[in-house]
């Protein structure tokens, strides 16, 4: 099993920063299921298989906007340049830019930490559960 | 900018770092209930209540021939816990100084994490929140009047757990002084009495502010729910030529699942 999902030596973080990590890891992979199944969809010429196919990626479909939606609870900013972003209609580009200058943490001019994690952007201490520190 | 409206505040980015890993490592060290209960969360500051997936019939407005019933939620309660910092502490700070001082925010953050505490091991009845020790029906026996008697009150505890089938392991909630009494004895032989009661719990001794006596809790988990809307974070309320006011605020609901998976113990 592998543990490359952490960029940093995982004794020295969080429990939460751990979560958040494997969920990260786990929306990764949910993405590029759903990118294999668009493939197979695509060249695969048996009805019956491409309806499990289809059945499939639904699957996917589902695991990855429960991953996004865990993380985004988790990631205040993160939220609000998704909710500047998703389900707009108009220029994906120009909300993106509007999203990120209008979050609580500011655009790239504002001298703000711009670094998109679950850091105190928003203001919170990240204190969070601490019963796996008495484990 | 949220409501914490942290960036009207006249404090540099490395002020507010300080400020934050200060009031953090503070809360970590008081904030019992989050190391014995499930923790849910944050939800954001915009979530209100928890549902209970329970309702209420209501008097239908047509009259006979529809029914009606009203969802039963708990609203989440907001503390919050003001404090003042200097702004030449904040100056020196910023200059190199290690030892600016933060004696308002030791208050701040034992206030508030004492508040939630009580809440959870005892009880808020003004906000709706039952308390682990009030909720349990095992009815309070006397931890002892002398540290030596401990063991055999904890184990107690655990055996009336045991027996209405709550597994553990078992945590054991500490008010301060009992907790003191602990750490400084050492039982016939010299082994020393925290070592004691850790083997018989098999789980955490957690010094807990605000808890009156003692409370064995199963951490088997799903038995008592803290949900957190807005986690303690520092928010900005005003500042004059002299100290910025600030405050420490979090929203929380807690229940108890099960109420008979806790056992108190009185003073």
């Amino acid at each position: 099993m592998g543990f490359d999902q952490y960029h940093e030596p995982p004794a020295e973080l969080s429990p939460q920063t751990r979560t958040f990590a494997r969920l990260c890891a786990s929306l990764t992979e949910e993405a590029e299921a759903i990118g294999w199944y668009e493939q197979r969809l695509a060249v695969e010429t048996d009805a019956e298989a491409k309806a499990i196919m289809r059945d499939a990626q639904g699957e996917e479909f589902k695991h990855f906007a429960m991953d996004l939606e865990f993380l985004l609870r988790r990631s205040p900013r993160w939220r609000q340049i998704c909710e500047g972003v998703l389900f707009q209609d108009g220029d994906i580009v120009e909300h993106g830019e509007a999203a990120e200058a209008g979050s609580a943490d500011g655009g790239d001019d504002d001298g703000g930490d711009d670094d998109g994690e679950t850091g105190a952007a928003d203001g919170a201490l990240e204190i969070g559960s601490l019963k796996e520190a008495e484990r | 900018m949220n409501h914490l409206l942290r960036r009207l505040a006249p404090i540099s980015d490395a002020g507010w770092e300080w400020l934050d890993d200060e009031a953090g490592e503070r809360l970590r060290g008081s904030l019992a209930a989050r190391r014995l209960v499930d923790f849910s969360g944050p939800h954001g500051w915009r979530h209100s209540a928890t549902d209970l997936g329970r309702v209420d019939a209501v008097a239908s407005p047509a009259g006979d021939g529809v029914s009606v019933a009203q969802r039963r939620v708990l609203p989440l309660v907001e503390l919050r816990s003001e404090f003042s910092v200097s702004l030449a502490e904040l100056r020196d700070h910023d200059r190199g100084a290690a030892d600016a001082d933060l004696q308002e925010l030791d208050v701040a953050a034992q206030r508030i994490a004492v508040a939630e505490n009580l809440a959870v091991f005892h009880g808020w009845a003004q906000a709706g929140i039952a308390g682990i020790a009030e909720a349990s029906p095992v009815a309070a026996r006397p931890l002892g009047e002398s540290a030596e008697e401990y063991p055999r009150s904890v184990a107690r505890a655990v055996e009336a757990l045991r027996a209405v089938g709550v597994d553990g392991p078992y945590g054991l909630a500490l008010g301060p002084d009992e907790h003191t009494r602990v750490i400084e004895t050492a039982e016939h032989g010299g082994y020393p009495l925290f070592d004691h009661l850790a083997k018989i719990l098999a789980g955490p001794i957690v010094w807990a502010p605000g808890v009156r006596g003692a409370v064995v809790l199963s951490l088997r988990g799903g038995d008592f729910l803290f949900e957190s809307g807005q986690d303690l974070a520092i928010g900005y309320s005003r500042h004059d030529a002299d100290a910025v006011h600030l405050y420490l605020e979090e929203s929380f609901s807690f229940r108890v699942a099960t109420p008979e998976a806790a056992a108190p113990l009185s003073p």
